[in-house]
């Protein structure tokens, strides 16, 4: 499903070198799966600390874990901190970016964009200013199919927040699965949840992928929340 | 059949600007073919019911370089819908005039007429540097926005072209191509 083999790289290009956007969970993560499969050179991750945890434009919880996904997928890391004001926290991912430009010769950015038209136009205007090609692997795909593929390519990803009714503590730590994704196919359909949460309803992260060099595993977790608003800040 | 022409450079960008395409041909149940442009033979053109030219990225100019493989264009009768990069290729076969413009994101604009059965305010998304200026004598416009024409129709032929991504927010007007263009 994710090998397009009628496109063939025509011999006079060479493969550019890109960093990841990177959150640490599911899109993320596949959208690099990807770029690697189609035999890009990933040379960096790109992480945004963000205090903000309402941001509308980087992932939070957990967020600090990207350092342990780095190290299992030996790439470099660059994890730079904002306050996650509007605009200030654009300018700080413009700034880790130009980073990722000077210290790994980067070419291009991959995001797991799908839907946020918000987040990508933001992305390709800096990717733009900087003189980066853009990449969204993930543009517009169906969220069933996602799931389906995160499955196929044996991903190990958990649910670390939710937002959304019903969505309650219940959730947390509960793998992408089979059996994950029939419930929330019911989900779906009872109350119109987003079954891959692109309307925010949960967030993830992965601890195991065909990048990974080894599994992570979850030693210790604390829950913040109430109701149907609930995080998990894990231990590795 | 319906034949996707992908213009992208980068194999990456496929999955941005071509497989959305794929996926609604998918569910209008229709069978379709995907061929990059430098690929393209004239039995491809012959087999095909529809052609669909999908965009590609801000940083790709590689088909303006190669427009000699799009010279069937001219004499092409079957229906053929041009988005973004394929508006603009559309648009210089028939004379339009296009000038350096930077959209990235989201415009309304209001279709004045029917235009593939759409019509009136609209919320589209752009990402392109080459506006129209001028769509010259060959080619309607549907929509005039910030001096810009963004949605076009051939006078006499089934060629249809927008410069916004109709995959996003749009996917009806793809999916009434396919079933009534």
């Amino acid at each position: 499903m994710l090998n397009h083999n009628t496109l063939k790289q025509p011999p006079q290009y060479k493969t550019m070198k890109l960093g990841i956007l990177y959150s640490g969970g599911k899109d993320s993560n596949l959208a690099a799966w990807i770029a690697k499969k189609e035999k890009y050179e990933i040379t960096c991750l790109i992480s945004i600390a963000s205090e903000n945890k309402e941001s509308f434009m980087f992932h939070t919880p957990s967020i600090s874990k990207v350092k342990s996904q780095a190290q299992a997928m030996e790439i470099p890391l660059i994890l730079q901190k904002t306050k996650g004001e509007k605009e200030i926290e654009l300018k700080d991912l413009q700034n880790a970016i130009k980073k990722a430009k000077k210290e790994y010769g980067i070419q291009g950015i991959v995001t797991g964009a799908v839907e946020s038209i918000y987040q990508a136009s933001r992305v390709k205007k800096i990717c733009h200013k900087l003189d980066l090609e853009c990449f969204n692997p993930l543009w517009q795909k169906d969220q069933i199919e996602l799931l389906e593929d995160l499955i196929q390519e044996k991903f190990e990803v958990i649910i670390i927040a939710t937002a959304a009714f019903p969505l309650d503590q219940k959730l947390l730590g509960k793998k992408i699965d089979k059996k994950f994704l029939e419930e929330i196919k019911k989900l779906q359909k009872k109350y119109q949840i987003n079954p891959a949460g692109e309307g925010g309803e949960f967030e993830t992260f992965v601890l195991s992928s065909p990048m990974f060099k080894e599994k992570l595993k979850v030693k210790s977790f604390k829950d913040f929340g109430k109701d149907y608003s609930w995080r998990r800040e894990i231990e590795l | 059949m319906i034949l996707v022409i992908n213009v992208c450079k980068e194999n990456l960008h496929y999955y941005e600007f071509v497989k959305p395409i794929e996926d609604i041909v998918k569910k209008e149940k229709e069978n379709f073919t995907t061929k990059k442009y430098p690929d393209l033979t004239k039995k491809d053109l012959e087999k095909a019911k529809k052609i669909i030219i999908c965009g590609t990225s801000l940083k790709d100019f590689n088909y303006e370089k190669n427009l000699e493989k799009f010279s069937w264009i001219k004499s092409f009768k079957k229906p053929l819908f041009g988005i973004c990069a394929g508006a603009q290729i559309i648009a210089k076969t028939f004379d339009a005039t296009l000038n350096n413009s930077l959209h990235i994101g989201l415009e309304k604009i209001n279709l004045s007429k029917e235009f593939l059965g759409v019509k009136g305010e609209l919320q589209t998304y752009y990402l392109h540097q080459g506006g129209i200026s001028n769509v010259g004598k060959n080619l309607k416009k549907f929509s005039n926005e910030n001096r810009r024409s963004s949605v076009l129709k051939h006078n006499t032929k089934p060629i249809y072209a927008t410069l916004f991504h109709p995959e996003v927010r749009n996917k009806k007007i793809i999916s009434n191509f396919i079933k009534y263009g």
